[in-house]
């Protein structure tokens, strides 16, 4: 019934915003039947505030797939305090917790206090409060989501993160790209670059200040680093060849990356303070797409070595390579979880390209998407989903998958195709 | 337009298959014949090497562009090839016999011109991953370079962009999108 009732609804939540400009709007595609029904009650707020904050925190929570939201019209009554909260009737409406609160306008700005409820405990379990300007309302909406998102799953909330994402319009000749930072719910997103050649390759530095990415605006492809808050940038790699697919080691001193320059495509990595190389595959074959370890002391990489494309682990310490993928004849792509238990990739099935979770502990491989055009998996830091790129009604839009495939959603954009999205770490 | 190709391609076919019929070793053979019939100057000769390019690129973009530069032909040498596109197999970057004619004249065009400048584009469709992509179209493109250089041409006058799927020729996810975009651009 839940599913039913939420599969193609809309949650684009359409306001007027001066600074918005190509927002991406969510929609979920499908809710899991294991999500906790919880109410998020109307904050008591004044109507001509811009932002309607509960509804912020409400769509992060049904987001994530871990959450049910009731709808309002389903609610009796709109407590905003804790004390005011009747637990029978709440649990009645089979409803397990319930977020109240308020937005009070301060001297300064705003102060946004929240309360959650246990209702089959019948207990209070966290009270927040933060204090925002007009402009940070969102931001403190995702914040509050973390708390009570960490508070009932004991997972840290990933609410308040960023996503890059390339966007793409127009075809031979006048064709524009630009790479974007949105919120994680897709919204204020900001242009950080714009070029008429491609950009490709987004990847966050772990401290979520700085891009790496490839911009062929020089007619060929180079890796360059930019800070995302002033923009400022310097070109890392122009070599004969491909300069692709860098990726950040979990300490920030090194870059992986893909370099053509003796040939064929192999994984280097490259020490951040003096730019030398060392050159970590040398074969005949391609080899590309290196992402690290959590632990910094493994990467993942593709290789077509065994004649397609696989994906092999290589051991930083012992220098050894060892193949992972096996099931079917396309695996590429892979990105570790957060705890390295598990690697998320692009598998080629039956039904085309689609985003796969294999368990490094069995090699068990489990494809979680439905699509079938897949690219481009980025694991959120806490590990609950994953988001990638697809197409739908023939273009890019990014999709999302929790970790264990049984909710997703869709962040289709309003201009062009977009593609090639990252999850920023957390940002503290 | 698209009847006319399609007439002009069983034109080519044809004549094709005569040459083939006279050359009975068939392979290279192709790209020799192509050079006698640009040598004869014949009408039917350059127009059909022309169109060789449009009709296999069917409903491609570059098929009108050889189409009209039918008279290159007649001063193959001096003049860069009118076709500047080859187009390849899925997952392949082997060149198909019926391009090695495109990728034979400019190799006569590079080696008769010592000065001129080649970057070849490497191209690929949008399935499977963006990266693995770039490499691809590496490879493709590299072969190019390797079988330009084996008729004589100096490295020095070739260089090799890959663009993966990046920068599609057509738009869409069939076939006839997928087989515009696994190609090779000649860019002088």
């Amino acid at each position: 019934m839940s599913m039913l009732r939420r599969i193609g609804m809309l949650l684009a939540l359409c306001l007027l915003s001066s600074t918005a400009y190509a927002n991406l709007t969510i929609e979920i595609t499908s809710g899991s039947d294991r999500a906790l029904p919880i109410g998020v009650v109307p904050f008591e707020q004044a109507s001509e505030l811009s932002e309607d904050v509960a509804q912020i925190i409400q769509d992060d929570l049904q987001r994530s797939g871990y959450f049910d939201p009731l709808e309002r019209s389903a609610m009796f009554e709109q407590p905003t305090r804790a004390d005011e909260v009747e637990f029978g009737p709440w649990r009645s409406l089979d409803v397990r917790y319930l977020v109240v609160g308020s937005v009070e306008q301060t001297p300064n700005g705003y102060r946004i206090s929240a309360d959650l409820m246990d209702i089959s405990g019948q207990r209070q379990v966290l009270t927040e409060s933060v204090t925002t300007q007009r402009n940070g309302l969102r931001s403190a909406a995702h914040y509050l989501s973390d708390q009570i998102f960490e508070a009932i799953t004991d997972i840290r909330g990933a609410f308040s993160t960023r996503i890059a994402y390339v966007s793409a319009s127009g075809v031979g000749d006048d064709m524009r790209f630009a790479l974007y930072v949105a919120d994680s719910d897709g919204r204020n997103s900001q242009e950080v670059l714009s070029s008429d050649q491609p950009i490709l390759s987004p990847a966050w530095s772990p401290d979520g200040e700085k891009l790496a990415y490839v911009s062929f605006e020089s007619g060929r492809p180079a890796i360059y680093v930019q800070q995302v808050a002033s923009g400022q940038r310097v070109k890392l790699t122009d070599f004969e060849g491909i300069n692709s697919a860098p990726a950040w080691s979990p300490d920030g001193r090194r870059l992986a990356m893909s370099l053509s320059k003796d040939g064929q495509p192999e994984i280097y990595i490259m020490n951040l303070a003096d730019r030398s190389l060392t050159r970590i595959t040398n074969n005949s074959s391609i080899d590309t797409e290196p992402s690290w370890a959590p632990d910094g002391r493994s990467l993942l990489f593709t290789s077509d070595r065994s004649g397609g494309p696989q994906i092999y682990r290589y051991s930083l310490t012992s220098q050894e390579t060892q193949r992972l993928t096996f099931t079917g004849n396309y695996n590429a792509r892979g990105r570790f979880s957060p705890d390295g238990e598990d690697i998320f990739l692009i598998h080629r099935s039956s039904r085309g390209y689609q985003v796969a979770r294999q368990e490094l502990s069995s090699n068990r491989l489990v494809v979680l998407s439905d699509s079938s055009q897949d690219e481009s998996p980025s694991v959120a830091p806490n590990g609950t989903m994953v988001i990638f790129a697809t197409k739908r009604g023939g273009n890019g839009v990014l999709s999302a998958v929790s970790a264990d495939g049984r909710s997703s959603f869709r962040l289709p954009s309003p201009q062009g195709d977009v593609r090639e999205p990252a999850w920023s770490p957390f940002m503290d | 337009m698209q009847v006319k190709s399609l007439v002009r391609l069983f034109a080519v076919a044809f004549s094709i298959t005569i040459i083939a019929g006279c050359s009975s070793t068939g392979g290279t053979q192709g790209s020799d014949a192509y050079g006698t019939q640009q040598g004869s100057g014949s009408s039917s000769g350059s127009s059909s090497a022309g169109a060789s390019t449009t009709g296999v690129s069917g409903t491609g973009q570059y098929g009108s562009t050889s189409g009209s530069g039918s008279s290159v032909g007649q001063q193959a040498d001096s003049r860069i090839p009118s076709a500047r596109t080859i187009y390849f197999d899925f997952d392949r970057d082997t060149i198909k016999s019926e391009f090695e004619s495109v990728v034979m004249a400019h190799a006569r065009y590079l080696r008769a011109n010592p000065s001129a400048q080649v970057t070849l584009h490497g191209h690929t469709d949008e399935r499977g991953t963006r990266e693995y992509n770039l490499a691809l179209g590496e490879r493709r493109a590299n072969a190019v370079q390797r079988f330009l250089n084996i008729q004589g041409v100096s490295n020095s006058q070739m260089s090799v962009v890959s663009y993966g799927e990046e920068r599609p020729a057509a738009r869409g996810s069939d076939e006839s999108a997928y087989s515009q975009n696994r190609r090779v651009v000649f860019d002088y």
